[in-house]
């Protein structure tokens, strides 16, 4: 493997070793500040176990989060230094307001959380709680706008006198629809984790007979919650459908493996297997209408297929191939005002005329078949997109159906009743987490080749380090989070055991 | 001045000032965790010193944090050189950052002595290790990196994790393990009482004593070095490319800021005294806090010094001069400056705020009795 291949591979896993611990940091830090708020209002102490308990829980989980975050900002230089000298002009910015504005929050506060019980009045310790928790989805909030411009570069331009783009407009960055969308659906997304976990949890109480009165407390909460979280997630998944259909055609075409534009309304593949060799789909299952509808809000707006996004890539290739013939002529003459023209007409498909540097270097001198293979780059892996989405819109569904399922119990007091379903919430457990990394899977993957869509290749953006350094860092990466994987699961299950401790062991 | 410059000046300050808030406030908790071994005999006395810091260190620790998205922001090519080029050292450095977080938090959750002389020995290198690699760091960016630039701007480094480790870089690591050890040492003195309280004096005297010969042996081997002195350059307000100028390396450069602008001698003086006033105010065992405070002056001083011997470079390159990072070729746009500055303006106030404010609830030396009362909520 090259350095792409491994540095990818790499970013990938740790991002998807980080985003274990995210979701839940943001549902259990909400869920916390809610039973302290009830612990507040009604002063039954109760309610405070529950707060010390499943803060227990916040905080081993919480431990690794932060470890395992600290690996992704580092990573930006390690890994991704062109990159990072291409675009931290704007890319840079809320990640530094995110430690700014939200770490210091999170981090200060949640020392106060576990220590200042005593020091603090309730509700002194309540509004500790409540800034970790504005302080966690402050974070997704950041690190998401930073996400969001990954895929909708808005707001940015090229200066050829620094080689890297710059913000034009930091309004246009900081209010990207798509970044706001993600965000809400993210923060949606971990606040069904962390229902889902306390409902877990809970019902293993249940089934054993333990702790009754704290598990259904906890899951009453937890399910109210999660219902209405599991409500925003998928509404606000199909909002983004919509985002994703008016900027990444080529991604939604791809999730959906549309390969050639229909007549408006477009119909929606349930299911089918895409084959890439042939550009069709076998076996396709389709129902008319409802593709056009989520993509464009309209009966009338054609959905664009992939062969015709990659013709259209064709043409924006050779308008980036003008620009970036122009941009050599400007370095040595920036005068030059026939030049300027041609690279102010055509800067917005340079990054497009990137995409040959993986045929040839000089870029001006491509052959109409080094065009067309790197138009065909742009087409990311149709079938991994197509399933994943799938899977994930039906656990979006069944988490609607259990909360709902349980909302209903436990507004009639009746979560005990039946057993089966207990179970149901036990085994659970783990789907949460499985959807929200294939949510990153269908928005990192159909953000292929391109780390910044239409900007940046991703075969670019690698740092130029040894191949053998990086398989040094991954195997690093691979042991270490391997071994905290272990330590956190088996002191999450001895906890959970545990159970609560009793009162008496606690001084107030 | 103009605008621009202005603002590179200013960043090149904020930068400063949040590796002196890095080093200051996560210094006495990396500190505090390299003396867990010696100061902390017993299980309970190294609960005590564990929870000195543990309501802390995650709230210091976004001081570096935010320093390196800081560099990110401001100084693009400096994050993308310096991260990248020191590839397995920041491994190294991670590594030993993320053995912190579990230590603390899992340290004490089971009674096993195995498991917890295991965590005490990860803690302890989770401290020593950053200390030494930071130092390290630093030795390295005085002398220069062997990197260059393309002219699409793309970087080569063509360094080793080895060649990192060069004698005057060691002597710097050294320098800020000394440095931060004596921190961690005042803070202890603070936040403890009885035999931890003696041995941590003890150990700060020594650290304070330490930094200040190391420190001195260190410039005045720097005054032997290759140091980087700017020929020619676009202008402080030209455009961020690190291509348009000319750096020639010239033996005492390094010292040639001190020599042009005399009020710079006030970092290294005040590095030099700070430490010796931390000592003697530890021996004679009053003003505590006072130490803790010159012992803060003093690590500013020692990375006002190291800052100021480079100014106006950032990262120079023994490779290809040319290439190297100035405040004046390596920065964002000014827009993106410019919003930095506001924002940082309105939000670094609060957090100053609300830091004091927990640092003031939770006041006080920490005793074992307070762990006997709290065994599960303590670490």
């Amino acid at each position: 493997m090259d350095v792409v291949q491994l540095s990818r591979l790499q970013f990938g896993l740790t991002a998807m070793y980080h985003f274990l611990f995210v979701p839940l940091t943001l549902g259990l830090s909400v869920l916390l500040a809610i039973m302290e708020s009830i612990y507040v209002t009604t002063g039954r102490t109760v309610w405070r176990d529950m707060v010390r308990f499943w803060g227990t829980l916040f905080g081993i989980n919480f431990a690794l989060g932060v470890a395992t975050g600290l690996t992704m900002e580092f990573e930006f230089g390690t890994n991704w230094a062109y990159y990072a000298q291409y675009v931290g002009d704007i890319f840079g910015a809320p990640l530094a307001i995110e430690g700014l504005m939200a770490f210091f929050l999170e981090a200060t506060f949640i020392g106060l959380f576990f220590f200042g019980w005593k020091r603090l009045t309730q509700v002194q310790h309540l509004f500790a709680t409540v800034m970790v928790a504005l302080g966690t989805n402050l974070s997704a909030l950041w690190i998401l706008i930073a996400n969001g411009w990954m895929q909708n570069p808005v707001g940015a331009r090229f200066n050829i006198a620094t080689m890297r783009m710059e913000v034009t407009d930091f309004y246009a960055v900081l209010f990207n629809p798509v970044a706001q969308q993600k965000f809400v659906h993210t923060v949606s997304a971990g606040y069904v984790t962390g229902s889902m976990f306390v409902l877990s949890v809970g019902a293993f109480y249940l089934l054993r007979g333990r702790h009754r009165g704290l598990a259904i407390r906890s899951m009453t909460v937890a399910a109210s919650f999660g219902l209405a979280s599991a409500l925003s997630v998928v509404v606000l998944g199909d909002e983004s459908g919509y985002t994703i259909g008016l900027n990444q055609k080529m991604k939604i075409a791809a999730i959906e493996a549309m390969w050639r534009t229909e007549p408006a309304p477009a119909s929606f593949t349930v299911i089918g297997i895409p084959d890439i060799g042939t550009h069709t789909t076998i076996g396709a299952i389709r129902v008319p209408w409802v593709l056009g509808l989520i993509a464009t809000r309209s009966l009338n707006t054609e959905v664009a297929g992939i062969d015709n996004l990659v013709s259209d890539a064709k043409q924006r290739i050779k308008g980036g191939m003008i620009a970036y013939g122009a941009m050599q002529t400007l370095r040595g003459h920036p005068d030059d005002a026939v030049a300027r023209a041609a690279f102010d007409a055509h800067a917005n498909d340079l990054g497009y005329a990137l995409l040959l540097k993986r045929y040839t270097p000089n870029v001006t001198d491509a052959s109409e078949d080094q065009i067309l293979a790197a138009a065909e780059d742009t087409i990311p892996p149709v079938l991994p997109l197509f399933v994943t989405f799938r899977v994930m819109v039906v656990l979006g569904l069944y988490f609607i159906a259990l909360f709902a399922a349980m909302f209903v119990l436990a507004s009639r007091r009746q979560l005990e009743r039946h057993r089966w379903l207990l179970r149901v919430c036990l085994w659970s457990l783990p789907l949460p987490w499985v959807a929200a990394e294939l949510g990153w899977v269908v928005a990192e993957v159909g953000r292929q080749p391109w780390t910044i869509d239409g900007v940046l290749p991703t075969f670019l953006s690698v740092s130029s380090v040894p191949v053998s350094n990086v398989w040094i860092s991954l195997a690093a990466f691979v042991l270490l989070y391997s071994v905290l994987a272990v330590v956190e699961v088996y002191l999450m299950v001895r906890t959970i055991r545990h159970g609560p401790h009793a009162p008496a062991q606690r001084a107030a | 001045m103009s605008e621009y410059e202005f603002l590179r000046l200013l960043w090149w300050a904020v930068l400063g000032v949040l590796l002196i808030g890095f080093a200051v406030t996560d210094g006495f908790d990396l500190g505090s965790a390299i003396l867990l071994p010696f100061v902390g005999r017993t299980d309970m006395e190294r609960r005590v010193v564990i929870n000195t810091i543990g309501p802390f260190w995650e709230g210091n620790q976004v001081w570096f944090i935010l320093g390196g998205g800081a560099i990110f922001a401001a100084w693009p090519p400096l994050y993308a050189v310096a991260f990248s080029g020191f590839y397995l050292a920041m491994l190294l450095l991670l590594c030993a950052l993320i053995l912190r977080p579990v230590g603390f938090k899992y340290r004490s959750k089971l009674d096993s002595p195995r498991w917890r002389t295991t965590w005490d020995t990860a803690l302890f290198l989770g401290g020593l290790v950053p200390a030494l690699v930071f130092g390290v760091a630093f030795g390295n960016v005085l002398r220069g990196v062997p990197f260059r630039f393309d002219d699409t701007l793309r970087m080569t480094y063509t360094g080793t994790l080895f060649g990192l480790f060069n004698p005057f870089a060691l002597l710097c690591g050294l320098v800020s393990v000394a440095m931060l050890t004596m921190h961690g040492a005042a803070w202890l003195v603070c936040k403890t009482e009885g035999a931890i309280r003696r041995r941590s004096r003890r150990a700060g005297v020594f650290a304070a004593l330490a930094l200040v010969a190391l420190f001195l042996a260190g410039g005045i081997w720097a005054a032997t070095l290759d140091g980087y002195t700017l020929k020619s350059f676009a202008g402080m307000d030209a455009p961020s490319n690190p291509l348009t100028k000319q750096v020639i390396r010239q033996p005492g450069a390094l010292l040639a800021n001190y020599s042009a602008m005399r009020w710079t001698m006030l970092a290294p003086a005040v590095g030099v005294f700070g430490a010796v006033l931390a000592a003697l105010l530890s021996i004679a065992g009053r003003f505590r806090v006072l130490a803790f405070v010159t012992s803060g002056l003093s690590i500013t001083g020692v990375i006002a010094t190291a800052g100021l011997s480079l100014f106006p470079f950032l990262l120079p390159s023994s490779l290809d001069p040319n290439s190297s990072l100035t405040v004046w070729d390596a920065s964002s746009s000014a827009t993106t400056l410019l919003v930095m500055s506001v924002v940082t303006a309105i939000l670094l106030p609060i957090v100053l705020v609300y830091t004091a404010w927990v640092y003031r609830v939770l006041r006080g030396p920490v005793t074992e009795a307070d762990i006997e009362d709290d065994p599960h909520t303590t670490y």
